[in-house]
């Protein structure tokens, strides 16, 4: 009866200690973290990193952070069992690559956008000229016709008085 | 081993550094740290292993390959380079977001210069809606949903480079 309480029975251990053929403790660091139900999880991480360092490197963090560490393991252990070579590493260059093509996209964009905004800036200062040439030249013909309109006025005046002083003297 | 200094794998194993040592060619002993890193993270048998199932050509890359894990695991404790893969990955999505943006912002010219349209003037709601359709940021692959960090990231990954 003890040794149940203290120990798992064959079928609750946890997939690392099935693996390792041993008795599953109730404090084993592994057992939440590699359950019986999923035993490729633990191969995956014991063929690349080995049980002990992945023990070692479980336990010498706070608990709360086992499971995403134990997650992360699995991860690159995976991707080192697909890519033997490369491993995890082979995503970060790709997703580097990508950061790189997409700068230059960008950049391409925002020159393609900047000559817009210059060739935008050009015409409205085109317009304001060609308003202002327009206001000038109507500005001197209406000058024109006031000159014209009093030089007609003068003539009209001097007639006038002419014939004025011509009656006055006859 | 004659005159020539053993690895540094054996001289960190205090083992003999045969000729045909497996570790000699990419843990000189000029550098032990690099094997300790490894050694630390992998273990010297499990790294032996993987060697051994590779082609000599490609050991030099897959032993830079797992320097560059190891180091990001020591620097890193708790998610090591999908630390890197995650922060990556938001860099990834915020550009292709600003692409989106810029390209959404082309194409308004392109339409307002258009002389067939009657409005000068697109409504803000069909910008919106331009907007989200030049968006492609669902084509993204998201490897994973981690916390991302940038202590990981270092210098880019070069190819030519990337195993020194």
């Amino acid at each position: 009866m003890q040794n149940l309480t203290t120990t798992m029975s064959n079928s609750t251990r946890c997939a690392a200690c099935k693996s390792l053929r041993r008795r599953c403790s109730q404090d084993c660091v592994l057992a939440p973290y590699f359950p019986a139900n999923n035993p490729q999880r633990f191969a995956c991480v014991h063929r690349i990193y080995g049980a002990s360092n992945v023990t070692k490197i479980l336990e010498k963090l706070p608990v709360e952070s086992r499971s995403d560490a134990a997650d992360c393991m699995t991860f690159e252990a995976s991707s080192r069992i697909q890519d033997p070579v490369y491993g995890s590493t082979q995503t970060i260059f790709k997703l580097q690559q990508q950061i790189v093509q997409t700068q230059y996209e960008i950049a391409k964009v925002q020159a393609e956008l900047a000559m817009h905004n210059a060739q935008q800036q050009m015409h409205q200062i085109q317009q304001q000229q060609d308003h202002q040439n327009q206001n000038h030249l109507l500005g001197q013909s209406s000058l024109m016709n006031v000159n014209s309109a009093a030089s007609e006025q003068e003539e009209e005046f001097h007639y006038l008085d002419q014939q004025q002083l011509g009656g006055f003297y006859h | 081993m004659g005159g020539s200094s053993p690895c540094a794998s054996c001289k960190l194993l205090r083992r003999r550094c045969a000729k045909d040592c497996i570790f000699a060619p990419y843990f000189p002993p000029d550098d032990p740290h690099k094997f300790s890193i490894v050694h630390k993270v992998f273990g010297a048998s499990n790294v032996s292993k993987m060697l051994q199932e590779l082609p000599v050509h490609q050991r030099a890359d897959a032993v830079s390959s797992l320097v560059y894990e190891a180091t990001a695991r020591m620097r890193d404790p708790v998610y090591g380079c999908v630390g890197a893969i995650s922060y990556l990955q938001n860099q990834v999505s915020q550009l292709q977001m600003q692409l989106a943006v810029a390209q959404a912002e082309i194409l308004c010219i392109q339409m307002q210069q258009e002389p067939t349209l009657p409005t000068n003037q697109i409504d803000p709601v069909d910008k919106k809606s331009l907007l989200l359709s030049a968006t492609n940021v669902n084509n993204i692959p998201q490897y994973l949903g981690f916390a991302s960090s940038s202590s990981v990231i270092q210098d880019p990954l070069k190819r030519e480079s990337l195993w020194t």
